[in-house]
């Protein structure tokens, strides 16, 4: 059975050679970066050349990119580091309602701690309104943090225009850009932003590695306190092997942008047509052209997403959902919530993420298998029956 | 994450569809929450002679109609509304710790089925639909500036950021 993988934003193979240049810094240059003897300091060095190369991917300056262990620590610093830095200016901050966990679970960490927080809601396509942004922002703000893109729904939110605002009002503004960063041309100077974080495994990096830029002069509060490694912003002996990782993946993926963008775009745009024209009663998510090029997200009616994946990997297709019985917590994606999926709907949530690798055969495979799988699913489905019978 | 006796039932699940003129209906869960399952039965002499369902759900709650009804399947009443979500879960090798109450769903529709049956057999009236629980109409709170409906936990306004309460 062939497989077709389009989950890759859950997780992407590392090329080849990422891995090479990763292979000689478990043993061969082992040295511990902070020791003075050549060993080291060689290794030192190694490590600022990446810094040169993560930050060159993102129109950022060298000593403005701190590595991190993910994505979500990137965001955990961001968000936390500089609300408690900035505790003495005020104690409001503003998020969206879409926002990832890690983004959302630190900012309800902070509402425990004294601090209040605003859940922008966006309109049914995932947007925030920047009129919203705002009428939300108080004299107490100091932090305002708004994803770049949207994994779940793909939506691309307009970040130059909110950061304006936070810029004009004097409020720090941070974009989680971990699903943007390798997919779409990211440049920091242009979104005009104080921190963005992004991961490594979204650029074919391996996991535990990600980066949080932060602009120069901007103070953060560690969360992790030792030595002073990451300019005393993060503490801990480096993840050599990784940090090469990530400085390799971000050089290949500024060569591969262009051309990936382009290629993924069409893949996408024939999945989201071809399920469209054959399967009823399903409604594409998120914003329908300001969106993740690579990202085709759907909510089928009548139907359970975590049947459907099972179902679809039984074929060897790949995919992931957003429905609640899916996710450990057994709650409903509070991003199809705040975006206004029917109840019937809700639970039928596929999204699909692509590659460069996928092929168009690969999509007329998943456009063949897709409709099959729902029919079955439905043919179960009490829910199916009723709506059908009425 | 499931055995393979769960996939087996959920790749190929035995007595789903519904029975035409069904002796006993029993309906439970509903699609907001993300499981829905119907169950149907014939009865001939005390003894279920077919059980059918249909079930909106995650692999578990497909696995679980399957086995229930093929556990149900020429059981006496009392036997079938006597198969406990534990001998459910143990019959399909164990389910994991937050589907649960997946099993707990199938062994319900199974008897409410059999209330049904019950109930139409001594003529009794069905029961009045039961309010709805305090769980979903506690669970929102409205917006006094701009009436936006928020978590009960909302200090904030998730719209307009204006304080809740005041």
């Amino acid at each position: 059975m062939k497989t077709v993988y389009m989950d890759h934003a859950a997780a992407t193979p590392v090329p080849k050679q990422v891995i090479d240049a990763m292979l000689p810094y478990f043993d061969e240059h082992f040295g511990n970066p902070s020791t003075v003897y050549d060993m080291g300091s060689k290794v030192k060095h190694v490590i600022d050349e990446q810094r040169a190369k993560v930050a060159e991917l993102i129109g950022a300056k060298a000593e403005e990119i701190v590595f991190t262990s993910s994505g979500a620590e990137a965001n955990n610093l961001a968000v936390k580091g500089a609300a408690l830095a900035n505790r003495k200016k005020g104690n409001h901050i503003i998020i969206s309602a879409i926002e990832h966990h890690s983004v959302l679970n630190s900012a309800r960490f902070l509402e425990r701690n004294d601090f209040e927080v605003t859940f922008l809601q966006v309109d049914e396509h995932g947007l925030v309104d920047p009129e919203r942004l705002a009428h939300a922002i108080r004299p107490e703000t100091i932090l305002v943090s708004i994803m770049h893109a949207n994994n779940e729904i793909g939506t691309i939110e307009p970040i130059p225009e909110l950061s304006a605002i936070c810029r004009e009002r004097e409020v720090i503004f941070h974009t989680d850009a971990v699903a943007t960063v390798g997919n779409l041309p990211v440049d920091v100077n242009k979104l005009n932003v104080d921190l963005l974080s992004l991961s490594g495994p979204s650029l074919g990096a391996p996991k535990g590695i990600g980066a949080l830029y932060f602009k120069r002069n901007l103070r953060l509060m560690p969360l992790i306190h030792g030595g002073i490694q990451e300019s005393g912003r993060r503490a801990g002996t480096e993840n050599v092997p990784a940090i090469v990782g990530l400085g390799t993946a971000a050089e290949l993926a500024a060569e591969q942008l262009t051309h990936k963008v382009e290629k993924v775009q069409g893949l996408r745009n024939r999945l989201v047509q071809g399920v469209q024209d054959r399967i009823e009663q399903v409604i594409h998510t998120g914003h329908p052209v300001k969106r993740l090029p690579g990202h085709a997200s759907f909510c089928i009616e009548a139907i359970e997403g975590e049947s459907l994946i099972f179902m679809l990997s039984q074929k060897g297709i790949y995919a992931n959902t957003g429905s609640a019985c899916a996710s450990k917590a057994l709650k409903t994606s509070p991003v199809l919530v705040a975006i206004g999926i029917p109840p019937g709907f809700v639970q039928g949530s596929v999204v699909f993420t692509l590659s460069e690798s996928n092929t168009v055969e690969e999509v007329d495979y998943v456009l063949e298998q897709l409709p099959l799988v729902v029919d079955r699913l439905r043919s179960l489905s009490p829910v199916w029956e009723t709506r059908t019978a009425a | 994450m499931y055995s393979e006796k769960v996939m087996e039932h959920f790749s190929d699940p035995k007595n789903a569809g519904t029975i035409e003129n069904a002796d006993g209906v029993g309906e439970v869960g509903n699609p907001v929450c993300g499981d829905m399952m119907t169950f149907y039965i014939k009865v001939n002499d005390d003894r279920l002679t077919d059980v059918k369902f249909k079930t909106f759900g995650c692999v578990a709650a497909i696995a679980v109609s399957s086995m229930v009804s093929e556990m149900a399947k020429n059981k006496t009443l009392s036997e079938a509304k006597s198969i406990t979500k534990k001998a459910v879960a143990e019959a399909l090798d164990g389910l994991p710790k937050e589907k649960m109450h997946c099993s707990n769903l199938g062994a319900k529709a199974l008897a409410e089925a059999i209330d049904d049956y019950e109930r139409k057999r001594s003529g009794e009236p069905p029961p009045a639909p039961k309010p709805s629980k305090k769980k979903g109409a506690k669970r929102h709170v409205t917006c006094s500036h701009c009436q936006e409906r928020n978590p009960i936990t909302a200090k904030f306004c998730m719209s307009c950021g204006e304080k809740i309460g005041d």
